[in-house]
């Protein structure tokens, strides 16, 4: 533990890493996605810094100690990193071994944040902390409140953990991802402590570079822009591109037609950047037509963006200098471009490619416009193949066996092993419930998991014997929909959870309140008052009934506290919690006993999109605007990761079933996955041309299925990372995915207010997903929708916000009645 | 794929003289030019930057339409106080006015007399949120009922109405339009060859008009038998039931050809048999059913239209018509016919015209009884004051002499002289307010009399009546405006205003003191009678409050958002 906490201790103190980019410009095995993603997001969220605990992660992650014990080990780092706005970050410094330099720090950023700026530096250069000092963002020159400037430093403090070092074998010619070597651990995400050594010893080289710039954040990001060419060339270069590109051969044109976008971008924001504004606006008219539909939104911003001024502070900006745009291209087609701009002595564009693009050259046929097509999208291009290629764990954990009551005997104890024959080849391809451990599987005790209550093994017992009475769904076999309306909520409904037993609704609604229903006729009670309870017999039998208040029963219970929309809602397995989520950037836990909020956990400082309850409780995740994802326990008041990488808001959350890792859709169009274990980034898909909204995993958890605004939903392999599927029919953003208990069909809801049902099994049965495209990552997906879509239920002008397939396979679905 | 969608860009900004009277308020005087500018750029900027974020919060609020809040929680994103005193929890209607080569949206806020406010009954409270469950499907099929959309919406029936081959049922059978046909064709190699989409068989045109399914379920069935009986039974109480389930119920659809033909074989008989009270209440359901908002009926007009004129132009409707008021379901009919003529009417069916035609026909023939004349007249009449304009006006002096002839002559029969006495009647209460609309104010008894023969007289004072009631009704509207000027004083330097329709739904009435100053031009804007309107606007002012700035800003604001 001690050791653990010596780590991060030094990656804190660690000075700024993160600057203009002085070393050449393409680094193989740099991964400016996460790492950079991580610093950037920082600098605008206020308090607890993405970095910091991203950094923290990176310590576990040095070490891989399969037996680590998270929580502990997530207290230490949380204590070690000091709290943003909201903790107290003198106490958090104390009690770790390099306690100076913490307290140190933790005196800086006060002084920052009450803008002493003066005794700031004199403390400073006392302490001799001046190199780290200008690192952590120049004093002085700070335009945002004295949070912001906090967070910058820890900002600082996170990239410093990141791989963002010169890798090994630092090929500095234009040979991007020509060095395969260092890319497996180096490409896994953010904190990704890539071996000790590499930050440690990129440090010190970066230090000097930025001691001498005395610049404050932004500007020395944004002045890599700083290159004088001609403005009056921008459109002939680019136009000359263009030519260039139309006229190649077919094979190589949709290709290399991907680099528009990035060029187009990067060459807008150098006329911006120079302050050529008159070409910047008629460079944008007169090419932005030129570019894929799908990056409209993006483009929207850039178009408002005409001034040097504009350019600060503007996140899709920041997003575009900050992280490098990734293109996948074949090998044949990247020696035709680099021979062209050389036979052309096309600097400008040849600095972008080099500078702002990491161009993923792979050997073989170049890729067809579709496959393009397909994964393409995301703001910051395709992902890396290297990015995908960690092993991951999604088979599914050994369910504990579990005593079976006398008389359920013949239903439930030959559960396990094949009491209805029927049953059990199905079990088995489903990967769940099977004795023997699932090869995919994690270690049981990969992450500590809490024990089984005897309350859980009730639920477990009675989870059984529904199963018994499961329906098998099928194409043949549609699951009937029962719709709860929310009525007369006036626009207002913005989250919906259902208990696992399909026994409470929860509604998290625009006005702050959290409205809890019981959709059974068992009411809702809360337990007795502390006086009233001391009068109880406890060892009654029937204790637990006694301590509740009959007079409090009702099917409605209000929860006041946010003070802000409600934006996520997650119950906990057992259904003594609920969760919620708000904008006001807190993550409340309501005790679903006394109907009372029991933890505010603050962190985020900004609206919170979502939030989810482990599986198996006691976890759970949340993540909002701050573009973080943070892991937490019920009974840390801060959190144990933060899952930084996105360069856009987390939208939204989801654990997979086996609890170890933790998806996240953004607005940024990418999906990541993360390793809970060690924060690690283990996947990244793209391919979704809008902000992703919903997320589902397949109950065997090998799948995985996302919807966004765009309408369509897309299934991904988690094992292999590669596309599998594209369910095209919703003509409105996708609200609400599940799977059916067995993973036979896939509910869809959507704001254009229908369910949709799809056959899941067809959708994943003949996957050939052999070692080429495995390989290669090029995928084609068969054109099939039509054949997938088992039915369309139109609702009544009721947005479908929720979906829940019942232990007996019966979908609920809710939304709000928003008569237009 | 981008050539699909071209993308639209909003190049706005501010106005500079915007910011030269925002800055006045404040109390800069001279803002030099190169300031304004400056200052709109950056005001536009980032107000689409808010307008960006704000979204974001629509999004995730699960709406499609954006709201106050979402601004004030975008501009709470970016540390900057929020606007207070702008919440509404509705979507807020904007209203666009255009003119004189300016475009602008505005959003109308009605003056509101604080003593009516305090004087009205507290509002109700509004319901709790509350659940309710109901079954979208049952094993695959979505039950009829009214949680459920109707099976096939308005829409969908009006392109099987009008355009038989190119719909499609919705849901399960998904066979008709191949969508993606772009992609799908080209995507023919890796693995989707062995799916090749439908089996299609060259050159056969695939595409058969799906068969409509006339099957009753038991409940429908159930449904049918007892709206009819109640439609056409004695129980009034039970009878307005049932026309209000047929005006309402969303799940008709499939009942429509058997209701439409109930009406029309109900109205062949109980013509015959002169049953007055059972063709009132048939009628009275073809309105029900023209009301039904989820029913698009041009299918079965057909067999609607024939009935209903029956009901205007029949020779006789009941059993004894001398006494029985049968002239009333003419009037009903012939509004209703006029109904069916406006929805319905096309250039390529032509209902209008047939119709028009076939009153005229038998209003022209002389041989044609009292009681089908009052009904084609009706029926003409109610088609608007073009028709009164170009085929009742011209025949006024000659029916004026018919009617002379019956009522002054030897009463040769009491029903005639009836059926006379009506028609008069009819044409002194349609013709009258056209013609005082047509000719100019002095209204001379002669000079009618020359016009219009024998009716004239009569006429006049009807007209005279008329232009009396029109222009106490110009009073009222005069003095309301009235009063405003007088709180006014003030107008925005706004283009004529636009008439607008009363079919515009008019936001919920609210207090609003920090509007009391400014409230008052945009209601200038939005008084229906625009001649009115120019009077007010008197020398411009900007309105003082701070309030104001930001409103205006919020609208462009949202204008971005449209844009």
């Amino acid at each position: 533990m001690a050791a653990l906490a010596e780590e991060q201790t030094e990656v804190v103190i660690k000075p700024d890493p993160e600057g203009p980019p002085a070393l050449p410009a393409t680094q193989p095995g740099d991964c400016p996605g996460e790492g950079s993603g991580g610093s950037h997001n920082s600098s605008h969220n206020g308090g607890g810094g993405g970095g910091v605990a991203a950094s923290s992660a990176g310590g576990d992650g040095g070490t891989p100690k399969p037996a680590v014990a998270p929580p502990a080990a997530a207290a230490a780092a949380a204590t070690a990193a000091p709290g943003g706005a909201a903790g107290a970050p003198a106490a958090a410094a104390e009690g770790i071994a390099s306690q100076d330099r913490q307290t140190l720090l933790a005196v800086l950023q006060f002084l920052r944040r009450s803008n002493l700026r003066e005794s700031e530096e004199i403390l400073r250069r006392e302490a001799r902390l001046l190199e780290e000092a200008a690192g952590a963002g120049a004093p002085g020159e700070m335009d945002g409140p004295g949070a912001e400037a906090t967070s910058a430093l820890l900002s600082r403090v996170a990239a410093a953990a990141g791989p963002t070092g010169p890798g090994p074998g630092s090929g500095s010619g234009p040979g991007p991802g020509a060095c395969p070597a260092s890319a497996g651990p180096a490409a896994s995400g953010a904190g990704t402590g890539n071996s000790g050594a590499a930050p440690t010893a990129a440090a010190p080289a970066k230090v000097g570079v930025v001691a001498v710039e005395d610049q404050p954040d932004v500007s020395a990001v944004l002045s890599a822009y700083n290159q004088q060419g001609d403005p009056a060339m921008y459109e002939e270069y680019y136009s000359g591109l263009k030519h260039f590109i139309e006229c190649s051969l077919d094979c190589h044109r949709a290709e290399l037609s991907q680099l528009f976008y990035p060029l187009f971008v990067h060459m807008y924001l150098e006329l911006v950047y120079n302050q050529h504004e008159n070409e910047a606006k008629s460079f944008f008219e007169k090419f932005h037509g030129d570019q894929e539909c799908y990056y409209q939104d993006d483009l929207r911003v850039l178009s408002s963006l005409t001034k040097k001024e504009h350019m600060k502070g503007n996140e899709t900006m920041l997003d575009f200098r900050t992280s490098k745009f990734v293109l996948r291209i074949s090998r044949d087609s990247y020696q035709l471009l680099k021979r062209h701009l050389q036979e052309k002595q096309n600097n400008q564009i040849w600095n972008i490619v080099q500078e702002h693009l990491y161009i993923d050259i792979f050997d073989g046929m170049p890729r067809s416009k579709q496959q393009i097509d397909a994964m393409v999208g995301s703001m910051a291009g395709e992902a890396k193949r290297e990015a995908n290629k960690a092993k991951v764990f999604f088979g599914l954990l050994k369910e504990p066996e579990i005593e079976v009551p006398l008389d359920d005997e013949d239903e439930e104890g030959e559960n396990e092993e094949g009491k209805p024959k029927k049953k059990k080849p199905k079990k088995d391809s489903m990967g769940s419930k099977s004795k023997k451990q699932d090869p995919n599987a994690p270690p049981q005790n990969r992450i500590p998991l809490p024990e089984l209550k005897d309350s859980d093994k009730l639920d477990k017992i009675m989870n059984m014997k529904e199963t018994t009475k499961r329906v098998r769904l099928g194409p043949d076999c549609l699951p009937s929909i029962c719709f709860y309306t929310f009525l007369n909520a006036y626009q207002g409904l913005t989250a919906v959870d259902v208990t696992d037993d399909s026994s409470l609704i929860a509604g998290g609604f625009a006005d702050s309140t959290v409205r809890v229903w019981s959709v059974t006729p068992k009411k809702l009670r809360s337990v007795k008052t502390a006086t009233d309870l001391s009068l109880i017999d406890k060892e009654s039998d029937d204790v637990l009934e006694r301590i509740m208040d009959e007079k409090t029963a009702s099917e409605l219970k209000i929860l006041y506290g946010h003070s802000g929309p409600v934006y996520g809602a997650s119950f906990s397995p057992d259904r003594n919690y609920l969760l919620s989520s708000s904008e006001d950037g807190t993550v409340r836990l309501w005790s679903l006993q006394t109907f009372t909020c029991l933890v505010g956990y603050k962190g985020h400082n900004y609206p919170v999109w979502d939030t989810q309850f482990s599986p198996y409780g006691y976890y759970f995740v949340s993540g909002g605007h701050d573009r973080v994802a943070r892991l937490w326990a019920t009974d840390h008041y801060q959190p144990l990761r933060i899952f930084a990488g996105h360069l856009a808001d987390v939208n939204c959350t989801r654990f997979h079933p086996n609890s170890n890792y933790v998806a996240t859709g953004s607005a940024d169009r990418t999906v990541r996955l993360w390793d809970v274990l060690n924060g690690n980034c283990v996947r990244i898909f793209t391919g979704h041309k809008g902000p992703i909204h919903s997320l589902a995993f397949s109950p065997n958890g090998r799948f995985l299925a996302t919807g966004a605004t765009d309408g369509r939903v897309l299934l991904w392999d988690i094992g292999h990372g590669l596309m599998v599927g594209e369910l095209k029919g919703h003509t409105d953003t996708v609200c609400s995915l599940k799977f059916s208990r067995d993973g036979e069909i896939l509910a869809s809801g959507s704001m254009d207010n229908t369910v949709r049902l799809w056959d899941a099994i067809k959708a994943f049965e003949d996957l050939e997903t052999d070692d080429f495209t495995t390989a290669t990552g090029h995928i084609n997906l068969p054109e099939n929708s039509q054949d997938l879509l088992l039915g369309t239920y139109m609702t009544k002008s009721t947005p479908v916000v929720h979906l829940h397939f019942t232990r007996r396979n019966l979908v609920l679905a809710a939304g709000a009645y928003s008569p237009q | 794929m981008a050539e699909e969608k071209k993308l639209k860009l909003s190049n706005t900004v501010l106005p500079s003289e915007s910011m030269k009277v925002v800055a006045e308020s404040m109390g800069i005087a001279q803002m030099p030019e190169e300031t304004c500018q400056l200052l709109t750029d950056e005001v536009s900027y980032r107000i689409k930057e808010i307008a960006q974020d704000a979204l974001k919060f629509m999004h995730m609020g699960k709406r499609q339409k954006l709201t106050t809040s979402d601004i004030d929680y975008a501009l709470k994103l970016k540390n900057v106080e929020p606007l207070y005193g702008f919440h509404a929890q509705e979507f807020i209607p904007f209203r666009f006015a255009s003119g004189g080569g300016r475009e602008l949206y505005f959003y109308e806020e009605k003056e509101v007399d604080l003593s009516d406010i305090i004087n009205t009954p507290l509002p109700r409270v509004p319901l709790d949120v509350c659940l309710k469950a109901h079954w979208l499907s049952i094993e695959g099929f979505q039950p009829a009922i009214p949680e459920n959309p109707p099976p096939a919406p308005k829409e969908q029936q009006k392109a099987e109405a009008t355009e038989p081959l190119k719909s499609a049922k919705p849901g399960q059978e998904e066979d008709g339009p191949l969508k993606g046909k772009g992609q799908g064709a080209v995507s023919a190699d890796g693995k989707g060859k062995e799916k090749k989409a439908p089996p299609l068989l060259e050159g056969v045109p695939l595409r058969l008009k799906p068969r409509s399914i006339h099957e009753l379920s038991v409940e429908q069935q159930l449904y049918y038998k007892e709206i009819t009986e109640a439609c056409v039974g004695s129980c009034e109480a039970k009878r307005a039931e049932a026309l209000q389930s047929i005006a309402t119920d969303p799940g008709l659809y499939q009942m429509l050809p058997r209701f439409s033909t109930f009406i029309s074989e109900g109205v062949r008989v109980n013509v015959v048999q002169n049953n007055l009270a059972l063709l009132i209440y048939l009628m009275r359901m073809v309105k029900a059913l023209m009301d039904n908002p989820t029913l698009y009926l041009e299918k079965y007009v057909h067999e609607l239209i024939p009935a209903v004129m029956t009901c205007i132009v029949s020779r006789q409707l009941c059993l004894r018509p001398d006494v029985d008021n049968h002239w009333a379901l003419r009037d009903f009919a012939a509004r209703l016919v006029a109904q069916i003529c406006k929805h319905f009417s096309t250039t390529t069916n032509n209902i209008q015209s047939r119709i028009t035609k076939t009153f005229t026909k038998s209003w022209v023939d002389e041989k044609t009884p009292w009681t089908t004349r009052y009904g084609s007249i009706a029926g003409l009449a109610e088609l608007g004051h073009d028709v009164i304009k170009t085929l009742i006006l011209p025949r006024l002096q000659q029916e004026g002499e018919r009617i002379r002839s019956v009522l002054d002559g030897p009463v040769l029969s009491n029903i005639d002289r009836i059926g006379a006495d009506h028609v008069q009647s009819l044409l002194l209460k349609h013709c009258a307010p056209v013609l005082a609309k047509l000719r100019p104010p002095p209204d001379n008894q002669d000079a009618f009399r020359t016009d219009f023969g024998s009716l004239g007289p009569l006429l006049c004072s009807h007209v005279v009546k008329a232009r009396a009631q029109a222009a106490l009704q110009a009073q009222q509207v005069n003095r309301t405006t009235l009063t405003i000027t007088q709180v006014t004083g003030a107008a925005f330097s706004f283009p004529a205003a636009p008439a607008y329709t009363d079919t515009l739904p008019s936001p919920p009435v609210r207090p609003s003191n920090h509007w009391a100053a400014e409230g008052s031009w945009l209601h200038c804007i939005t008084c229906s009678d625009s001649s009115v309107c120019k009077g007010c606007s008197a020398p411009p002012a900007f309105p003082t409050s701070n309030q104001v700035h930001s409103h205006v800003v919020f609208v462009w604001c949202l204008v971005f958002t449209a844009g």
